[in-house]
């Protein structure tokens, strides 16, 4: 690996400008809806305004009579489904026969102008039968007909998983302290600046081009072909830079498919940019999680047994539920010693937007129990929370009880560095009433170790050009989705060669020019689309290397300063121009590629996908507080938070990344809600997203922000490039249980709730339990576990009671090559 | 993206012409001072006026006159950022500077006029969303509608109004000058308002709102304006008390005005408190409290804002008593 090299670094650990700051601080960056075309139609979508029923029949015909309308399409034009995951193939791009939710697109119009296609989608006549409506996971365990889907694990249940990596209710018996918890944490959503918004053509490169705001330019790509038809050859997906995305741009939508059949009916270019409504029902936001844990402890505070159970609101399709559900309970173990583990996940499908993927993905519901579960077993201990998290802490190298490789882990300098920081020591459970201090740490995957749809391909891959004129072009599927991605692809490549970070030009995002990378999430890219950017470096190395004619040993040659030298004698030696020059006259064109592919898991049971990464970042956070007794208003004074970075690419974007984690923890901590309205039913059957604004829907603007200490702790991991792991998603997981933990140290209440609100404080101030938060959980029909006993009880991976899975692979083969 | 209705856009040059439009046009034309409420309204379609008579080509509605010393009238396009950064209403009318700088964001305060945020229209939570939201629950009577989903037995409408400036210029004894075609008149500012979340104007169609004017303070003349909001940043009031009073040395409360912005459609006189208060001494906490108590009493929330009913009711007593306390030197 390049991160054993001991020289000095060219472009690494540097504070450079990014490669793409100029156009995104000029103006000059084109996002989605920058793009326009001559002849272009506008296309807008008529949504549901029922939350559950039957389409008894759709009228267009008085859309169609509109003077400028092109096209009006239906379910009918999408009879094939498509889904983010290939178990959840539940979407159809216009709603078929059924509409799930206010905001279900039921049909598009087509026409010469925005404002006309809006005046005819609102002529459009549609019948609707209305069927009961679910609005909670609670009413979908209750009611089982009718069912929001016909598929799933029965009734309005669409996953439910079990699992006891041993025996944990025997490991509670005996433990010295047992505590029991519930906690809820509230839906919310991505809220990302840029909407959503995609242009199709067909160019006259007979092809069919879709630019879509996209995370996942790879999986647009599939779902297109699979639902239009048209051969994934002939389909080019561009997705430009973004205005964020953070999960809500990673699944296929139907708007991106309507427009790319708008555009082949019409023979125009269709564009569709979604108003800031629209993407509240986009969603795929962060799912409601109602969580019941009971965790023992040794004396010393040791985990003998956690068990955990969760209870998601999927909202009206799958997306990445299934994912989501396993992930509510992959990573409880990857942070502390845990003997024995049990986990029971539910996702039930409810009369709402989608949930999915944001930030975390699954993961910072349970993060947030697990932590204030901790901080309340230290308290019941008398421990220091800090220290325990020391004390507790995963050796390096671990396999985990849930059988995750865990290798660097960065856990303990991270809490060391906010405990010295924050004055941790002097200031815990000192600072008087109405001022409080809290911990948490966590941990986030760099990458999940599996694609979305099986397959042995790489999962990135980096194809470089040299030109002989010195400049580098490095090409990678890889979407900007303003995480800074192009930034770290260029400044890898430029650190192997030895040259300017802007002599490599960056194409990426786009189907037709890059090899495939899977897309901007599960924190990914770095490593991945990194890894594989090295090897392709190291290639081109190798060949200038050998072309250079330096008349030394090749080890001795040397990459800096746009030079290819002898390192012993750096005068000695030619420009990097040059050396492409000669290995282009030795070999030809020099062009070189790179791939990455994630080492394989020690888990084999089924569910074992989900949680294996090549790598885990890791991340503390103290958070001071003010909470007002009066009112129960708390005011955020001041987070430190330490991040295990690896080695930071850049550390400017580093810090900016753990920065933007700690705001939108913030928001979803105390005040965003993602929260619906029922009206009273005798007078209305609607279930209505309650802000779909940016004013109502509450999350913190800039002023709103408090003072943030980063620390960025830089230990090498092995497996990634340079030793780089990610930061985009794993500071927001501390947040939130840091400051519930600091309101209980401020004062000596519990919020066992996110987000916590004053009504939520003021509430648990005045009552009796001084506690404010949820204290059961429904009765669910679990399946029979799988029992996968912790590799230190003789387990081997496989669960005992399910056959082995060996012949699994070969026969999901066959389905690689089927889009 | 959100689009505009089709409408007409006049640009008068002359109040006059402006007034003469508006007699022309009647209800099917609105006024356009700002437009940081109005354009967002029209993009949801909860306001769809034929014409838009915009009036930023009437310097008039620009000027400034009088001073501190003899009291001063603000013409209605005057920019609430200017009233934020101006010196002089600092030191005068601290509550209306107050005011003017809670409004929104920057950017919105360097849009958004005087006379465009007195006139704000109301708010509600079933109003102010878009017309599939509105179709999905039903329409509301203050749109399309004929119930009000605040509270489904009731005649009226209960949007609330949720202009900052509104309270503190009732407090401060203001008035308004409006025009129409018929001639012009003065009224004090909390006559503009009416009881009435979708009538919450006695404007007539016809007029224009066309300058404030704020009264001369005496030496011992004290005003504050107190926001409760879910962030600091951003955010229409949920409570805004605006308070002016003048004190004896010692405290006690010579004469009183409190009046409570987001508590009801107009803005709401906190009078059994300032009743209360006159000839009682401020600092007395005793005094404060019950005066904070009573009110807390008038300001009566309805679940049609940010935040729970009983939150902003337990919330009012404490941000009462801040307010008051802030009228202490």
């Amino acid at each position: 690996m390049a991160g054993s090299d001991p020289r000095p670094f060219n472009v690494l650990g540097k504070p450079l400008r990014r490669v793409d700051a100029l156009g995104k601080v000029t103006g000059d960056t084109r996002f989605a809806d920058d793009f326009a075309m001559p002849g272009m139609l506008y296309l807008k979508l008529s949504r549901s305004t029922v939350p559950h029923a039957r389409i008894a029949a759709i009228d267009v015909s008085r859309a169609l009579a509109v003077d400028g309308v092109r096209a009006v399409l239906t379910g009918k034009d999408f009879p094939v489904p498509f889904g983010i995951l290939p178990v959840s193939q539940d979407e159809h791009a216009l709603c078929l026969d059924k509409v799930r939710f206010v905001g279900d697109p039921v049909a598009a119009v087509v026409a010469t102008e925005e404002l006309i296609a809006e005046e005819a989608a609102a002529l459009i006549g549609v019948t609707y039968e209305p069927l009961t409506t679910i609005a909670s996971p609670e009413e979908a365990l209750r009611v089982p007909e009718p069912r929001i889907h016909d598929y799933g694990d029965g009734g309005n249940v669409h996953k439910a998983v079990a699992f006891d990596f041993g025996d944990v209710p025997a490991a509670l018996a005996s433990a010295h302290l047992v505590v029991e918890d519930w906690f809820f944490y509230q839906g919310n959503t991505h809220l990302a600046l840029e909407q959503h918004a995609a242009l199709a053509y067909l160019g006259t490169d007979e092809r069919l081009t879709i630019v879509s705001s996209t995370q996942t330019p790879h999986y647009v790509h599939r779902a297109a072909a699979k639902v239009l038809g048209v051969p994934a050859s002939r389909i080019r997906v561009i997705a430009p830079p973004q205005g964020g995305g953070f999960g809500g741009k990673t699944d296929p939508f139907n708007h991106e498919i309507v427009a790319a059949k708008a555009a082949m009916i019409t023979g125009r270019p269709v564009k569709i940019a979604l108003t800031r409504e629209e993407v509240f029902y986009c969603h795929r936001g962060r799912h409601p999680v109602l969580m019941h844990m009971r965790t023992g402890v040794d004396r010393a505070g040791h985990i003998v047994g956690h068990s955990i159970e969760t209870l998601l609101d999927g909202g009206a399709y799958g997306s990445y539920g299934v994912a989501s559900t396993f992930y509510t309970g992959a990573l409880e173990t990857v942070t502390y010693r845990i003997d024995r583990y049990r986990f029971r996940g539910c996702r039930t499908f409810t009369n709402k937007p989608p949930c999915g993927p944001k930030r975390g993905h699954g993961t910072p519901q349970p993060r947030f129990g697990l932590e204030v579960h901790i901080d309340k077993i230290c308290e019941k201990l008398g421990l220091d929370p800090a220290q325990w998290r020391i004390d507790n802490a995963l050796a390096e190298g671990s396999l985990t009880a849930n059988w995750l490789k865990v290798r660097t882990i960065g856990l303990v300098p991270c809490v060391e560095a906010v405990v010295a920081a924050s004055g941790w020591k002097e200031r815990f459970r000192k600072l008087g009433r109405g001022r409080g201090l809290g911990i948490a740490a966590s941990s986030y995957l760099c990458g999940a170790g599996l694609p979305i749809y099986w397959n042995e391909m790489p999962h990135s891959g980096v194809q470089l050009l040299l030109d002989r004129s010195g400049s580098v072009t490095a090409f990678c599927g890889a979407a900007e989705v303003g995480q800074g991605s192009d930034n770290v692809l260029a400044a890898l490549v430029a650190e192997v060669l030895g040259i300017d970070i802007l002599d490599v030009k960056v194409v990426t995002g786009d189907t037709a020019l890059g090899p495939v990378d899977l897309g901007s999430y599960s924190s990914r890219v770095t490593l991945m689309m990194g890894n594989a950017a090295v090897e392709a470096a190291q290639r081109a190395r190798d060949r200038l290397a050998d072309a250079a004619g330096l008349g030394i040993p090749l080890e001795r040659i040397a990459f800096g300063g746009s030079r290819v030298f002898d390192a012993s004698d750096p005068e000695k030696g030619i420009s990097f121009a040059e050396a492409v020059q000669r290995a282009e006259a030795k070999g030809g064109t020099v062009g070189t590629i790179g791939s990455y592919r994630p080492p394989k898991a020690p888990g084999h049971y089924k569910g074992a996908g989900v949680g294996p990464s090549p790598s885990y970042s890791y991340s503390a956070a103290v958070i001071e507080v003010a909470v007002e007794e009066s009112t129960g208003i708390v005011r955020v004074e001041k987070v430190w938070i330490a991040h295990d970075i690896g080695r930071a690419i850049n550390p400017v974007l580093v810090r900016g990344q753990v920065e933007g984690s700690v705001y939108m923890a913030l928001g979803e901590a105390l005040m965003e809600e993602q929260a619906f309205r029922r009206l009273p039913p005798r007078l209305s059957g609607a279930l209505v997203h309650q802000t779909p604004s940016m004013l109502e829907y509450k999350s913190l603007a800039t002023l709103d922000m408090p003072a943030v200490e980063t620390i960025l702790i830089e230990n090498p991991e092995p497996n990634g490039p340079f030793g780089a792991k990610e930061v985009g998603q794993g500071p927001l997981l501390p947040v939130p249980p840091a400051l519930a933990n600091a309101v209980y140290d401020a004062v000596r209440v519990r919020v066992d709730e996110v987000p916590i609100t004053p009504e939520k404080v003021l509430a648990a101030l005045r009552s009796s339990s001084a506690r404010f938060g949820p204290s059961k959980f429904p009765a669910v029909s679990w399946p029979e576990a799988l029992i996968v006993p912790p590799p230190w009880e003789g387990g081997d991976g496989n669960a005992i009671n399910e056959p082995k899975r060996r012949e699994r692979p070969e026969r999901r083969r066959a389905e690689v090559a089927k889009p | 993206m959100m689009r505009l209705p089709r409408f007409r856009y006049l640009a008068p040059r002359k109040l006059s012409e402006a007034a003469a439009a508006l007699a022309d046009l009647g209800t099917q034309a609105s006024v356009l001072a700002g437009g940081t409420d109005l354009l967002p309204n029209m993009k949801r379609r909860q306001q769809t006026p034929a014409t838009l008579v915009g009036l930023r080509e009437i310097r008039a509605l620009r000027a400034r006159s009088g001073d501190p010393g003899s009291g001063m009238t603000l013409g209605a396009l005057t920019r609430l950022s200017e009233i934020e950064h101006d010196s002089a209403i600092a030191a005068n009318w601290p509550a209306l500077a107050q005011a003017a700088a809670s409004v929104a964001t920057p950017p919105l305060r360097n849009m958004g006029t005087l006379g465009g945020n007195l006139c704000l229209d109301t708010r509600c939570s079933y109003y102010d969303q878009g017309p599939e939201w509105r179709a999905a629950i039903g329409y509301c009577m203050k749109k399309d509608g004929e119930i009000c989903w605040v509270a489904p037995g009731s005649p009226r409408c209960w949007a609330v109004t949720s202009t900052d400036t509104a309270p503190v210029l009732c407090a401060l004894g203001a008035e308004v000058t409006l025009v129409s075609a018929q001639g012009e008149r003065r009224i004090p500012v909390e006559d503009l308002f009416a009881d009435d979340g979708i009538e919450h104007l006695t404007k007539k169609p016809g007029e224009i709102l066309s300058a404030v004017h704020l009264q001369k303070p005496t030496p011992d003349a004290r005003s504050t304006y107190v926001k409760l909001r879910r962030r600091g940043s951003f955010d229409f009031p949920v409570l805004g008390i605006a308070a002016s009073a003048r004190l004896r040395a010692d405290g006690t409360v010579e004469e009183a005005r409190i009046f409570l912005s987001g508590t009801g459609s107009r803005p709401t006189n906190a009078a059994e408190a300032v009743a209360f208060l006159a000839g009682r001494k401020l600092t007395d906490e005793d005094v404060l409290r019950e005066a904070a108590e009573s009110i807390a009493h008038v300001a009566r929330p309805l679940q049609n804002t940010d935040f729970s009913m009983s939150w902003r009711k337990q919330a009012a007593r404490e941000f009462a008593a801040r307010a008051l306390r802030n009228l202490l030197p």
